[in-house]
């Protein structure tokens, strides 16, 4: 780290640095992470895409309804898990490129073209930035479907599922899962596959999103079902004005008087 | 004096002050006891075996497990059986090491010998056979000398059904529907999703056509498992435990694709 | 899923480690005759949920309740192991230990193991001698304290603030002229459990399935609309003692 050269390739000072901090007792503050199940499916002719909501901090639930199907273009979404943080921004910033992209080359964007932009970005930060991606979406050449690891690496599958509850997930898509299925179909094994996750694994959880894409049409299913409605609490939890006690009590007028002076006269608007 | 008995006849270690009281009393150390090196507890698994599925249904319990023994990554043994009688009333399946789960078949017939030799008119039960390995199972542990197993006890007895788990830590649970290792990740949601609500009134096709769809998404998905496996079914006819079978599995999704990115060729 | 880096150079561990956490949250609350002990049936290992419904609520006497948290292995052999001290002091005795000796006992018990601890904590509720509403709370290896609320496992730090200022009025001002209640009503106390339980629920992963509310009245104390609550069913063997209550609700399971 002494050194002033600095040698070809990557740099991995900060790396080491943190290790070092991190044995003398200051660890990284722990960023918040979406549990997670996420899955995405190839059907005729689209792409359907699902998510839960629960976003955990360790065993603590962060956000009972976050969004985590991402905007990419208008026929691109990506499904994040992972980092929270790294997901959003890794997305926000390929949407960003994405639509450069499409400006510079007066095209519609590929589905393949936002994968290696992902993955080359990802790859770089050598796993560092945790974003696991299912990326989807219709273009010119068709419906495709990607996974993307942190570390960069790619799939290319008719169904696929990310986060803690890809197992969950995963076990529906197997057992259910069929070539050339409808969109109602595919929907429906979408919204199975998230709700297993959902009630078998605690790193999930909430309400379900889907996401629809064909040629034509992106249909944003946000909170497509709603399983888990909490109940009515049994008390009112209200305070009682003046419950919070005080030690010295100071009111101070913060209302500035202002004073007019009119000057000459005759502008009066003439309201005869 | 010192205080220590571990101490006496040894060289003095003055790096440890003996009378010190802050933080902690500082013991001196001298390694290890005398005869640890002579004693080999386990400390992981060898050969091992993958999930136990086991499900309730309206005439008792099912019970299914594959017929593989994995040495690490090596399919080293693939007729093993991991379905295991106990008397006329109760099936115990298990994963993790299999020279422990074989040690706790010999310690149950033995006891299943031990019972009928008592000729009392009675015959132990899944409930007794489950308390009897759990008491079994946590002695172990707390000895730290573990038998590194996950076992599922299914039964019928006296118009009862019975399912419960046991494991190395001496953990228990009951359920009416059970899974072990990869099982529980991918196996337990479609049990759950399948039988939860239904289990007095799943026959015993249908409760069959259950465990064989999820063995199949087992193998399709936990990389220590085989589609060779046997289902054992305990009613109030007693256990019966099938022979091995195979797997339907169907690979013809993988023909369209191409590469794992921007290929298409 | 997150993907941690492992630095190279470290020691990797191969030791067998005897505990494991189980999840779930307890809870007692103490009234001034009656005592509620209530827990949630969920029972889990990582991310997984291995059952639904696994009690962590025993009931122990006719008038004394255990509720046991954390290891679940370690805390249902600590239940058998009590129910079994307790059963050799009625045949010795020909009567039931009362709530504080089984409280001592208890500790003693756990300091017994202070090496290799029970990985659980406790909470006993019930009725004392003197007709009062009790609650005593462990730590795993042995340490006591009577009190009037103590919520304890994986939600204890959500759970314990909110009794503080429910229960104790901590940060509450009373209102000129008045002062809290020492002791509040059963149906107060039920409705604070259950708003306790359904919240855990919402913000803590591990909670949730199910929820167990044993509630034991004094001798000869109405039931104090107790009779209304849905869900409850009735435990007492005795005509003329204490009377026990169980009530089961569901959770969220997600």
């Amino acid at each position: 780290m002494a050194s002033v050269f600095s040698p070809p390739g990557f740099d991995f000072s900060n790396q080491l640095r943190n290790n070092f901090m991190a044995q003398k007792g200051l660890p990284l503050p722990k960023a918040t992470s979406t549990g997670t199940t996420i899955v995405g499916c190839l059907f005729d002719g689209g792409i359907v895409l699902g998510a839960d909501t629960r976003a955990t901090e360790g065993p603590i639930v962060a956000d009972k309804n976050c969004e985590k199907i991402h905007y990419i273009t208008e026929s691109i979404r990506c499904c994040g898990a992972g980092t929270a943080a790294d997901t959003e921004f890794t997305t926000a910033l390929i949407s960003s490129n994405m639509e450069l992209h499409g400006l510079t080359t007066g095209r519609k964007p590929r589905v393949v073209t936002a994968m290696t932009m992902l993955k080359q970005m990802l790859f770089r930060y050598q796993g560092q930035v945790g974003a696991a991606l299912v990326l989807g979406g219709v273009d010119s050449t068709g419906p495709h479907l990607f996974t993307i690891a942190p570390h960069g690496s790619t799939d290319k599958l008719p169904y696929v599922t990310m986060g803690s509850g890809s197992l969950a997930a995963m076990a529906v898509f197997e057992s259910g899962w069929k070539a050339n299925m409808s969109r109602e179909a595919a929907l429906q094994l979408v919204k199975d596959a998230i709700a297993a996750g959902i009630f078998n694994d605690l790193g999930s959880g909430s309400n379900i999103d889907a996401c629809i894409i064909t040629a034509s049409h992106t249909e944003m299913l946000r909170n497509v079902e709603m399983p888990n409605q909490r109940v009515e609490k049994e008390r009112q939890y209200g305070f009682r004005r003046g419950t919070t006690a005080w030690k010295t009590e100071n009111v101070r007028s913060l209302i500035v008087n202002e004073e007019i002076t009119l000057l000459g006269g005759g502008d009066e608007m003439d309201t005869t | 004096m010192d205080h220590f008995p571990l101490s006496w006849g040894r060289p003095r270690n003055d790096a440890v002050d003996a009378y010190g009281t802050f933080p902690i009393q500082q013991r001196p150390n001298h390694g290890q006891d005398t005869f640890s090196s002579g004693i080999q507890h386990t400390q992981q698994p060898i050969v091992t075996g993958t999930s136990v599925l086991a499900i309730k249904f309206k005439d008792g319990i099912m019970m299914a497990a594959d017929n593989l023994a994995s040495y690490g990554s090596l399919a080293r043994f693939r007729d093993i059986k991991r379905l295991h009688a106990v008397g006329e009333h109760t099936v115990i399946g298990a994963g993790g090491d299999m020279g422990d789960f074989q040690y706790i078949q010999s310690i149950m017939d033995e006891l299943m010998i031990d019972e009928f030799a008592a000729q009392d008119g009675h015959a132990l039960g899944p409930a007794e056979v489950h308390n009897y390995l759990s008491e079994l199972m946590y002695a172990r542990r707390s000895k730290m000398d573990p038998l590194w197993n996950a076992i599922l006890v299914g039964g019928f007895k006296d118009g009862q059904r019975f399912l419960a788990f046991v494991d190395l830590l001496g953990t228990t649970y009951s359920a009416s529907t059970l899974a072990t290792g990869y099982g529980a990740h991918i196996a337990q949601p479609l049990l759950r999703r399948a039988v939860e609500g239904r289990e007095d009134t799943l026959d015993a096709a249908e409760a069959e056509k259950i465990i064989e769809q999820s063995m199949q998404v087992l193998f399709y998905r936990d990389a220590r498992s085989l589609d060779k496996y046997q289902i054992a079914t305990i009613t109030a006819e007693g256990v019966k435990i099938s022979e091995s079978r195979k797997l339907e599995t169907s690979w013809s999704f993988a023909e369209g694709i191409r590469g794992y990115g921007a290929q298409t060729q | 899923m997150q993907h941690v880096a492992v630095p190279h150079a470290q020691p990797q561990q191969r030791q067998f480690n005897p505990y494991s956490e189980n999840g779930g949250t307890i809870l007692a609350i103490a009234g001034a005759n009656f005592s509620v002990i209530a827990g949630d049936t969920r029972q889990s290992e990582g991310y997984s949920i291995q059952t639904r419904y696994a009690p962590k609520v025993f009931r122990l006497t006719d008038k004394a309740v255990l509720a046991t948290n954390g290891f679940a292995a370690d805390g249902n052999m600590f239940v058998k192991k009590v129910r079994q001290r307790l059963e050799w002091y009625r045949h010795a005795h020909a009567k039931d230990m009362p709530l504080r000796a089984i409280a001592r006992l208890i500790q003693t018990m756990l300091y017994a193991r202070r090496f290799f601890p029970y990985y659980v904590y406790n909470i006993l509720g019930g009725i004392e001698e003197d007709g009062s509403g009790a609650v005593y709370s462990f730590d795993p290896v042995g340490s006591y304290e009577r009190e009037a609320c103590r919520a304890a496992g994986a939600a204890s730090s959500l759970v314990q603030p909110f009794l503080d200022n429910q229960i104790y009025f901590k940060n509450q001002t009373p209102a000129p002229g008045t002062t809290h209640p020492a002791h509040l009503p059963l149906s107060h106390v039920l409705s604070l459990v259950i708003d306790s339980f359904t919240s855990a629920t919402e913000r803590h992963i591990e909670v949730g399935d199910g929820l167990e509310i044993y509630v034991v009245l004094a001798k000869g104390s109405a039931l104090q609309g107790l009779d209304a609550i849905q869900g409850l069913s009735e435990l007492t063997t005795t005509d003329d003692g204490e009377r026990m209550f169980v009530i089961r609700r569901n959770l969220k399971r997600d």
